[in-house]
């Protein structure tokens, strides 16, 4: 059909649009005005446009089981949902490809038009470095995956999308996960071009953070969905397995955060220049490396990608590429000013200065964690596996001195402050926390030390932003709303997850129909079964009652879903939330017996993790919006 | 003597390499004890020494006819066609767990022979055979 055609052929476009653009970049860099020309404004639209109509012919391809295209073959299927036809066209490899692209394409348009206040140079070098990104993918996807080819002869019908793919959150998880990561790639090519044109300093700081601000925003908001969608739909109750593919994306995110606030200090005192500098480096290469390892199949994940190995030395390659050219740059064009190195133990200079050290402390600890077995494993062939004990162990102590410096940090100044002031409500702060998890050792007393420390440093946090809010809200005085927003659903996320891991309960039980078990503090009775067909899969549904010490019934009904195409089974958890636990019922089938694995959780403050993980981001996007009205 | 500048970033740079020292120590410390090797039957009967108190993955194909189930547990055979290994397991059962198909279980061994597992890793895909399991039954077959 014409849509495979025309996405194919304005791919080409595109590149031919992008090569022809490095040629216009590079005349209108040497003529001495302050504008940038009109030639290179249309180039950049032109390519933009044309990934647009490339990445929509796929779209529409998607949605009209165009089967002639293999990769609209290979995952999905007339019969399918037209959402998950929608959001089956990213839901594999080579339109994850394309979508990323065109990201990093409407990155380069949208820095060229809000970037009109900064020098012509800068700008101009800006979309040059991330114009070899977007025709290194465009080269990548034309040579190594290339999402319009042909099938023939033309399928009646398609293999269909990975059942536990079919799914909302799942579905909207790569757009907004790829914002994230590709939106580290315009600070990336800004702070390449920054260094050569010697423009790293405050006005550069401030015109780059809001792109910070957004990406981070979306990984944070990513990497949550991500979360909710395990939750609920892997079927094992937990939220985060330190599984490599998880782990990828959260080591931009800890890097993107140390730079998050680095830029900060950077944008008012005009230090750590070179710092920030590298941290906008690895932030990139650290999200094209998610990329690369789980494209390329090295990554041994749950997680099931089509994988190729040429595709992981085209990354890899054009990865090293990236990251020498960076290199050569970073120490060819050291920034020449002198700046300021130190500065006093109570700032917030300090508070973020040691921020950054943890950071980089955790981003080294999940990077360790990844790719050891890897490396250990080409080096003597032994297999392994590294998980929740690895990740627990070495992340929770450290969180402990984290949380506490960061509540300090947010009530000291910049420059110097004088903590004797703030000396009393520190210690207020310290003895309310202290007396609150004496009443939670006193209720439960198997809590290990490095536990209570958690909720002790994690409570200091929240009671000390708590009465931020309150002097806000009561007293009207002036706080960083973003940043107390930001820190408080930090501090609440530690929290709900050190309570939601100490006191969770779970039970697994075989059952059959009609049967009934003792558990704890229920009874668990399997009353009924029952078959529903729905679009393009038929459900089994489990019908139980759970009954708990007062005679108060609760009424589940988990379900098991058979797919048509392709066959596959998956479990449907039934949840139910309130605030203070979620009780999580899922069944699977036993293949070739009567019993029904049935696995029973308790989850206390669950519904929190997301609650403060939206606060994050919420507190990024606060950012956003107050700055924008008190300049304007 | 050295200026107040000078001797600040002495000890700045100091206390860098210092924490980075610390930092790698702790992590290689932290995977040494935390990491879990995979191993597949035949690699278990042939091991000499075993720490009994060490979690392992151990992975292969179930045999046919082997999976027992009772209300609390489930019991099935490990084997990579040479050797196997009786498994106990309570727990969630993952949908795909069926005879005559890969798995990969979590626990502890109690001898050579018998393995008391405390995870059955999941799969989401018929066609999927985790890497290892792979591997391994190549590795037996060609042998």
């Amino acid at each position: 059909m014409i849509f495979g055609e025309l996405g194919y052929y304005s791919l080409i476009f595109s590149i031919l649009f992008s090569i022809l653009l490095f040629f216009f970049i590079y005349q209108d860099y040497f003529i001495k005005d302050n504008k940038v020309s009109t030639k290179v404004y249309s180039f950049c639209f032109l390519q933009f446009f044309t990934i647009i109509i490339s990445f929509f012919s796929l779209v529409f391809s998607f949605l009209l089981s165009d089967f002639s295209i293999v990769a609209v073959f290979e995952n999905s299927h007339s019969s399918k949902p037209i959402f998950y036809k929608f959001s089956g066209t990213w839901g594999n490899h080579e339109g994850s490809l394309l979508l990323w692209v065109m990201v990093l394409s409407s990155f380069l348009f949208l820095f060229l038009l809000n970037s009109k206040k900064n020098p012509k140079k800068y700008r101009l070098l800006t979309i040059f470095f991330q114009n070899i990104l977007v025709v290194g993918f465009l080269i990548f996807i034309i040579k190594t995956s290339n999402p319009f080819e042909k099938l023939i002869p033309i399928p009646k019908e398609g293999l269909g999308l990975n059942p536990i793919l079919q799914d909302p959150a799942l579905a909207i998880h790569p757009p907004i996960l790829y914002v994230g990561y590709v939106g580290s790639s315009i600070i990336f090519s800004s702070a390449l071009a920054s260094m050569i044109v010697n423009f790293v300093s405050k006005i550069w700081a401030q015109s780059i953070k809001i792109w910070v601000l957004i990406s981070w925003i979306f990984l944070t908001l990513g990497i949550m969905l991500g979360s909710i969608w395990a939750y609920y739909e892997l079927g094992w109750g937990g939220f985060w397995f330190w599984d490599p593919v998880e782990n990828v994306s959260l080591m931009p995110w800890f890097a993107l955060t140390a730079l998050l606030h680095s830029i900060i200090i950077l944008a008012r005192r005009n230090v750590f220049q070179s710092w920030t500098i590298i941290l906008s480096i690895i932030t990139f290469t650290l999200s094209m490396n998610g990329t690369f390892l789980v494209r390329s199949g090295i990554l041994n994940s749950i997680h099931t990608f089509a994988n190729d190995p040429e595709r992981g030395i085209f990354i890899l390659t054009f990865l090293i590429f990236l990251s020498l050219l960076s290199l050569v740059i970073f120490f060819a064009y050291q920034p020449q000013k002198k700046e300021d190195f130190f500065f006093n133990f109570t700032s917030k200079e300090m508070g973020i200065a040691i921020n950054n050290w943890f950071m980089i402390f955790f981003l080294s600890a999940v990077l360790i964690g990844t790719i050891y077995p890897i490396l250990l494993e080409i080096i003597n062939g032994k297999k392994i596996s590294v998980g929740p004990p690895y990740y627990n162990f070495i992340l929770a102590p450290f969180l402990i001195p984290f949380l506490i410096i960061m509540t300090i940090s947010t009530k000291v100044d910049w420059i110097r402050s004088n903590i004797n002031q703030k000396k009393k409500e520190l210690l207020f702060l310290l003895i309310f926390s202290f007396l609150f998890i004496l009443i939670i050792n006193y209720y439960s007393q198997k809590i290990s030390i490095i536990n209570l420390l958690i909720f002790f440093s994690s409570l200091f946090l929240i009671f000390g932003l708590s009465k931020d809010f309150f002097d806000f809200f009561k007293n009207k005085k002036k706080i960083n709303l973003s940043q107390t927003v930001s820190h408080f659903g930090f501090g609440l996320l530690i929290l709900s997850i050190a309570i939601c891991g100490i006191f969770s309960k779970e039970t697994d039980v075989n059952l059959k129909v009609g049967e009934s078990i003792k558990l704890d503090n229920y009874e668990l009775i399997f009353n009924d079964l029952s078959m529903k067909e729905d679009k393009n899969f038929k459900k089994i549904i489990g019908t139980f009652n759970l009954v708990d010490i007062n005679g108060k019934t609760f009424h589940f009904s988990p379900e098991l879903r058979i797919y048509n195409q392709p066959p596959i089974v998956t479990s449907e958890a039934n949840i139910q939330t309130n605030f203070f636990k979620d009780k999580y019922i899922v069944m699977n089938n036993i293949s070739g017996s009567d019993y029904y694995n049935i696995r029973f959780q308790e989850k206390p403050f669950m519904v929190w993790i997301w609650i403060s993980g939206f606060l994050i981001g919420l507190g990024g996007f606060l950012s956003i919006a107050l700055k924008r009205n008190s300049i304007d | 003597m050295l200026g107040k500048k000078v001797r600040l970033r002495a000890i700045f740079i100091f206390l860098v390499l210092i924490s980075l020292a610390l930092v790698v120590y702790i992590l290689f410390k932290s995977l040494e004890e935390n990491v879990v090797y995979f191993l597949s039957p035949t690699e278990i009967h042939e091991k000499q020494e075993i720490d009994f108190d060490r979690k392992i993955r151990i992975g292969g194909m179930v045999k046919k006819n082997t999976i027992k189930h009772s209300n609390q547990s489930i019991n099935f055979i490990i084997t990579d066609f040479k050797n196997e290994i009786y498994v106990n397991y309570s727990g969630s059962i993952p949908n795909l767990f069926a005879e005559e198909k890969g798995v990969v279980a979590e626990g502890f061994l109690k001898d050579k022979s018998y393995f008391i597992a405390d995870k059955i890793l999941a799969k989401h895909d018929e066609n999927y055979m985790p890497p290892e399991v792979n591997e391994a039954l190549n590795k037996e077959s060609t042998k």
